[in-house]
């Protein structure tokens, strides 16, 4: 009687179907892969071409000793000295302003949606939040325009740019809160009630505190956006090559608004500057959103 | 302290849908009464009725009277709050509030009650762990996040956490239902410590829990889905679980059918 040797048993009866691979399936595994590393490119090419410009251009500019320190106040168009701190105080404090008003507004309008929004009044808020969001915002800026600057007489100022960046605001901030507050579990809240805690404290001591680094993360998605809007600052308030604090009255410039005026500019300083502004504004809405996403880190409802 | 609670003639809807049909039954002071039953039959739901959770869900309604020592809690003048801090209840699923700490879940309830003594808090936190049995497992993280504690160990968080208020009575709604079999037995301990001082009603899927925590037991049944539950016979555990008077309950705990 033959004895199999232990190599014949190893070795399987037939080789396995699922190991040759037909040519016209190679083929289209292939292609595939082709078309979407093709498409990946595609889509990330002019982003870096776009970054390596801003950066190769603009990296002279935001160098220079006076660059973060000093305005553009009595620079002639043709020098490259100067800086555009007064155009860096312009976008912060008009981010701000619209912060301060977008937040609480944001905030209480997706409480009352999730929390206690029933009926048709919830459902009209909703629908307008979603008209709103839709707004572009040069539309915002002709409306504010139109309702505070041609109506009421107010004059042109930073302010009247803030409102108009409180219309971009809001729909997003609102959103975004009401999503967070719909990822508390409502066991939550039912716990808290089940221990005597009325609803309005439940929501403010329980809910509000689990959202919490979600909500913070949408609004500081929601400044990061705003902080690029060229439209409300060419629309609602004058530009100033000086450092103007006063948000309420006078021109004063921001990022957008001073590459716009610049680009009026024929000297070779006046790109020079445009690409600097451009790579400090980059700079500016990164670590806004960089910050966002450290927080989001640490933000995880459990579920 | 520990109250008495009776249910007449309770038919509970959710919208149109009429869930739990005409219960009758008495809740004797310092004593465990467990529900037991096939799910869907309305046992959590008759549950949350009585500390008024049930309201919270959009159209839900109540029928009949739930007396707390002889004290409509459906009064029109009765402020569900207040019921609810008479009434304590604990979850299917361990619960702790993920922002606060093991020491801030525990006195939740009374900070947000507006109770700002520091030592009091402290007081009430170690005593309200003591009675939980979890003191000594978590006395040196009181610091630490609520959810970072083993599921067992977070379930009787939320039990130190619902006894921190000092309510008469404590609802319990399937308590052990996500937990490991050790676990489940410090509970059951547990319930039996506390029942010297609170009137408890325990919702289980488990007989042999109800046969060893209560003292009465309620069998509730429905006779199809998309009618109404109803509750066929409460009484002493030990006759339920003998010699019961309902055929459907004899079936039922001999495992014929559910
Ligand atoms: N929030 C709700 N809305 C509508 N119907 C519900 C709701 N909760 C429970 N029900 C229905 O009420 C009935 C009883 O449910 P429940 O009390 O959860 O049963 P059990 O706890 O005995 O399993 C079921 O038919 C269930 O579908
Ligand atoms: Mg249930």
């Amino acid at each position: 009687m033959a004895t199999a040797t232990d190599s014949d048993l190893d070795r399987p009866a037939a080789e396995p179907s699922t190991r040759t691979i037909s040519a016209s399936r190679r083929f289209k595994d292939r292609a595939s892969t082709v078309l979407v590393t093709l498409a990946f490119l595609i889509a990330v090419v002019p982003l870096i071409w776009v970054l390596v410009t801003v950066v190769a251009r603009g990296a002279p500019a935001i160098v220079s000793a006076t660059w973060w320190g000093n305005s553009l106040s009595g620079i002639l168009p043709e020098s490259f000295g100067g800086g555009v701190y007064h155009a860096i105080y312009g976008t912060l404090i008009q981010a701000l302003i619209a912060t301060l008003i977008a937040v609480p507004i944001g905030i209480g309008a997706a409480i009352y949606l999730v929390e206690y929004g029933r009926g048709p009044l919830a459902r009209t808020t909703s629908f307008m939040v979603d008209i709103l969001a839709g707004v572009p915002s040069i539309v915002a800026a002709l409306f504010i325009f139109a309702a505070f600057i041609s109506i009421l007489g107010a004059p042109q100022s930073a302010f009247m740019v803030s409102l108009a960046l409180v219309l971009l605001m809001l729909p997003v901030v609102i959103r975004n809160t009401e999503e967070m507050l719909r990822l508390v579990p409502d066991r939550l809240r039912e716990s808290a009630y089940a221990l005597g805690i009325p609803k309005w404290k439940t929501i403010l001591r329980i809910v509000l505190p689990t959202a919490f680094s979600g909500t913070v993360t949408g609004v500081m998605l929601a400044i990061a956006r705003i902080m690029g809007e060229t439209a409300p600052v060419l629309v609602l308030v004058g530009y100033s090559r000086a450092i103007n604090y006063d948000p309420f009255g006078g021109n004063m410039a921001s990022l957008p608004l001073l590459m716009y005026s610049e680009l009026a500019n024929p000297e070779a300083a006046g790109s020079y500057r445009i690409w600097g502004a451009a790579l400090t504004l980059i700079i500016i809405i990164m670590i806004f959103q960089v910050g966002a996403s450290l927080l989001s880190r640490y933000s995880a409802i459990p579920k | 302290m520990a109250k008495r609670i009776d249910l007449k003639d309770v038919d509970i809807y959710y919208g149109a849908f009429h869930a739990v049909q005409n219960v009758n039954l008495t809740v004797t002071p310092r004593s465990v009464t467990a529900f037991i039953g096939p799910s869907g039959c309305g046992k959590s739901t008759v549950l949350r009725t009585l500390n008024r959770m049930h309201e919270e869900i959009a159209g839900a309604r109540v029928d009949g009277e739930i007396l707390l020592d002889g004290e409509n809690i459906y009064d029109r003048n009765t402020d569900a709050v207040a019921v609810r801090r008479t009434i304590g209840m604990v979850f299917q699923m361990p619960n702790p509030f993920p922002t606060m700490s093991v020491r801030d879940n525990v006195v939740a309830g009374l900070k947000l009650q507006g109770v700002r003594d520091r030592k009091k808090l402290d007081e009430v936190c170690e005593a309200s762990l003591r009675a939980a049995n979890l003191w000594k497992e978590v006395k040196d993280r009181l610091d630490k996040p609520g959810g970072g504690l083993s599921g067992g160990q977070q379930q009787r968080l939320c039990i130190a956490r619902a006894i921190a208020v000092e309510p008469d009575v404590l609802l319990m709604d399937e308590p052990c239902s996500a937990l490991d079999p050790i676990s489940t037995l410090a509970i059951e301990d547990l319930i039996a410590d506390l029942k010297t001082e609170y009137t408890i009603v325990i919702v289980t899927h488990n007989m042999q829990q109800a046969a060893r925590v209560s003292d009465q037991t309620g069998f509730f049944n429905l006779e199809a889905t998309g009618k109404p539950g109803h509750l066929v016979e409460i009484d002493d555990t030990e006759k339920i679980f003998s010699n019961p008077t309902q055929q459907a309950t004899e079936d039922y705990i001999s495992g014929r059918f559910g």
